[in-house]
């Protein structure tokens, strides 16, 4: 029983930590440290810069440029990132259509599409969500009819983060709308955000961000060589994603990182003739968050040591670490916003005299952007679900 | 990082395990308890011939050289089975201090005892105003002849009664200072405790003592194995957790109401959810105490680690024992279920030696 990463594993955090710190250009470490909104260039700047070093998809088979990293050594890496605070690597494309193409994929798709996720040409988003097909993925609605050579496309799907950005989607279509099963008769395609009929609608979210869309599709033509894996069997690939890198679900690096300047700022609060943190109240609050990420970060590294023992993917009981770390996650940016106290409120200047600084004015609209957390890729409740039956066997 | 056990500390977990599952079910604890000294004889033999009285001592003495993480799952497999022998008081508290503060003459005397199960300790300190604060003490000890008297009253002296020696914290013009006084040379008040174990306030009238270490310096000594104690405590509470869930899950699955088994309501499985995700929280700092508590060489820093694990075993213990009794409806309420004793034992784990909020307050101190 030891509880400390080896020597190597020191060494190979220790090498990421100072890459990381020497790499990560100052302006986009300011950007994330004070709350802005990252840009496609920003976003795609520090992707090419990790792919160069040939970081940038650790997971994949290293013919494709994957790492041969170790679990721990990615989850090492993945949760460095999140300590230093670096822009997030879009997963659209490197750990959710890249994965699946490695494992469903024909030789062709593979080499056509995975030298451009890698370096960075192809920006994905993820087409799965319906306006009537959210935790039940399987009522989707959004049609694919075969006639020739071309599937036709037409329906909309909800929530697309970044559509606005992409180049491609991948979308779960209904191919059979007579299968005995609802699972029966999806297929899963790799549509060009170009192609005639697509508009992209932008849904502004209550911190008044642009970063979720409603996609529609009108009469879309998908050439057939764009089908992955078989046709009707789409929900295969689904449940194959679903399974696949849960372990840094928590964000623990993340979430340290923001305790740490929660705690700072909270110590140059005024309160009462001392500090917000000399409020028992508030600095206990405080505590048991920290407390939770203490307990979050061994739990994950417990999944981590059971899954290198056995050599099994992670089972379903890793919803836990989702739940846990997003729970912690919305803790943090509450006493944030209860940090700064009635100057919260002020959100967008109206005059260039505006008498608030940008990075207070970003801290009660992270508060309602982090309410996603426990909605997104699962809801929480859809996790509970999951442990229920899976784990548990209710 | 490795989280498995090592082959000799795998081998003593199963047997502990297979001796409780076999010799120490409901029924037999039930019968124990009801006993007029309230634990075994015949268990603690058993205890000391499988080596677990002798787990944290020095070979020198005839233990093994272990530490908490050694005892982390002897605790645990206790925690399931809510063993109620004086473990934690004879070998998690009395005989730390005479390992870390006795002399070598001392520790002659009674270690070796303690490991053959020869011998049963219990450290008298807690005293009326002072909660959790280790350094309230109003007993005196004035020095007489060669020796020491002792004037004063303890509370909560967990395993007094089945003790032959009791280690009593005592002020002296030098300050705080420990002493061996002999159980015949007090007067005990004995009772029962919510969880079934035995304790009693204990009235020293110019009871003889023998100083145990340096005069004046016990309170380091006393804050670091009340931090042993209470890791061995998080590693207890995670084993009575684990009862709690597996036989709720049990539950879940067999009683049936409305036609069906209760555990196919939603309402109910995200409530048994949670309290699996509460007890693996609570291992994972469990693993946490016990380890500080062993290679910390920083008392700061084991405290505060310590602290941290004492708050989510409180939060934890509560939420998990609460909701057992819950999910099994009436049932639960019930003395004839094993659930409403480990409620009990959760209940008090989550205060002893600090509830959450006096470790909140240390862990803060701590940052």
């Amino acid at each position: 029983m030891d509880l400390n990463y080896s020597q190597e594993e020191l060494a190979f955090r220790d090498e990421v930590r100072g890459w990381l710190k020497a790499n990560l250009p100052a302006d986009l470490r300011d950007k994330i440290a004070n709350y802005e909104e990252l840009t496609r260039e920003d976003l795609l700047r520090w992707h090419k810069i990790l792919a160069k070093q040939g970081w940038v998809a650790p997971s994949w088979p290293k013919e494709w440029g994957g790492t041969g990293w170790s679990v721990v050594q990615r989850y090492l890496f993945e949760e460095e990132c999140g300590y230093a605070g670096t822009p997030p690597l879009i997963p659209f494309g490197l750990s959710m259509c890249g994965p699946v193409l490695l494992r469903f994929g024909s030789e062709e798709q593979k080499k056509r599409f995975l030298p451009r996720i890698y370096s960075g040409e192809d920006f994905w988003c993820q087409g799965y969500s319906e306006p009537g097909s959210g935790s039940d993925l399987a009522s989707l609605k959004t049609k694919a009819v075969r006639n020739g050579e071309h599937y036709v496309v037409n329906g909309q799907k909800i929530w697309t983060t970044l559509g606005h950005y992409a180049d491609w989607i991948f979308c779960l279509v209904r191919t059979d709308s007579g299968a005995a099963k609802r699972q029966e008769g999806i297929s899963f395609l790799l549509i060009d955000m170009k192609t005639p009929g697509i508009s992209v609608r932008p849904l502004i979210l209550m911190d008044g961000g642009h970063e979720v869309n409603e996609v529609f599709f009108d009469e879309v033509k998908v050439p057939v060589a764009n089908l992955l894996h078989k046709e009707g069997e789409g929900w295969t690939v689904a449940k194959y994603l679903l399974g696949h890198e849960r372990m840094n679900t928590g964000r623990i690096g993340g979430s340290k990182r923001e305790l740490a300047k929660l705690k700072e700022f909270a110590a140059q609060q005024k309160k009462d003739g001392g500090t917000l943190m000399d409020d028992p109240r508030f600095r206990d609050r405080l505590s048991r968050l920290e407390v939770e990420l203490m307990a979050l970060e061994i739990t994950n590294l417990r999944f981590l040591d059971r899954m290198r023992r056995t050599g099994q993917p992670p089972g379903a009981d890793v919803s836990m670490l989702k739940i846990k770390g997003t729970e912690i996650q919305q803790g943090l940016t509450e006493l944030m916003m209860q940090a700064v106290g009635p100057l919260a409120q002020p959100f967008k200047a109206l005059s260039e005299d505006a008498g608030f600084d940008e990075f207070t004015a970003a801290i009660a609209p992270r508060y309602c952007n982090y309410r996603k957390t426990t909605i997104y890729a699962g809801s929480n409740e859809i996790q509970r679900n999951i442990i229920a039956k899976m784990t548990l066997g209710l | 990082m490795n989280f498995d056990y090592n082959e000799e500390q795998q081998l003593l977990a199963d047997s502990v395990r297979r001796f409780i599952q076999k010799d120490y079910e409901f029924e037999a604890r039930r019968k124990i308890v009801a006993s007029p000294e309230g634990s075994s004889e015949s268990v603690w033999g058993t205890f000391a011939q499988m080596g677990l009285t002798g787990i944290p001592f020095s070979p020198d003495y005839g233990g093994f050289g272990g530490g908490a993480i050694d005892l982390l799952s002897v605790m645990e497999a206790f925690g399931e089975g809510l063993v109620v022998e004086p473990f934690l008081a004879t070998v998690g508290l009395g005989g730390q201090l005479v390992a870390r503060a006795g002399s070598d003459a001392q520790k002659k005397a009674i270690l070796p005892a303690v490991v053959e199960g020869k011998l049963k300790l219990a450290f008298a300190h807690t005293e009326k105003g002072a909660r959790y604060d280790l350094a309230h003490v109003n007993t005196t000890a004035k020095k007489s002849g060669s020796g020491w008297t002792l004037d004063g009253e303890k509370l909560v002296v967990l395993g007094a009664p089945a003790a032959a020696k009791l280690v009593v914290s005592a002020k002296t013009p030098a300050g705080l200072s420990l002493y061996l006084v002999e159980a015949k040379a007090v007067k005990l008040k004995p009772y029962r405790t919510l969880d079934e174990m035995r304790a009693a306030d204990v009235v020293l009238t110019n009871a003889p003592g023998e100083l145990l270490g340096a005069q004046g310096k016990a309170l380091p000594v006393i804050e670091a194995v009340v931090d042993f104690a209470t890791a061995l405590i998080c590693a207890e509470a995670v084993g009575a957790m684990k009862f709690s869930c597996d036989t709720t899950l049990e539950y879940l699955k067999t009683r049936k109401q409305f036609g069906v088994p209760i555990g196919t309501f939603q309402a109910l499985q995200h409530r048994i959810v949670d309290m699996y995700v509460a007890y693996e929280q609570a291992k994972s700092m469990a693993f946490l105490a016990c380890s500080q508590a062993d290679s910390s060489t920083d008392a700061n820093e084991r405290m505060r680690a310590i602290s941290a694990a004492k708050i989510k075993i409180a939060d934890n213990a509560r939420l998990v024992s609460q909701e057992a009794i819950q999910l099994h409806g009436g049932m639960g309420m019930s003395e004839e279920l094993k659930v409403s004793h480990s409620f009990r034992r959760l209940t008090m784990i989550a205060q002893q030696f600090g509830d959450a909020d006096h470790h909140l307050e240390r862990f803060a101190r701590s940052g």
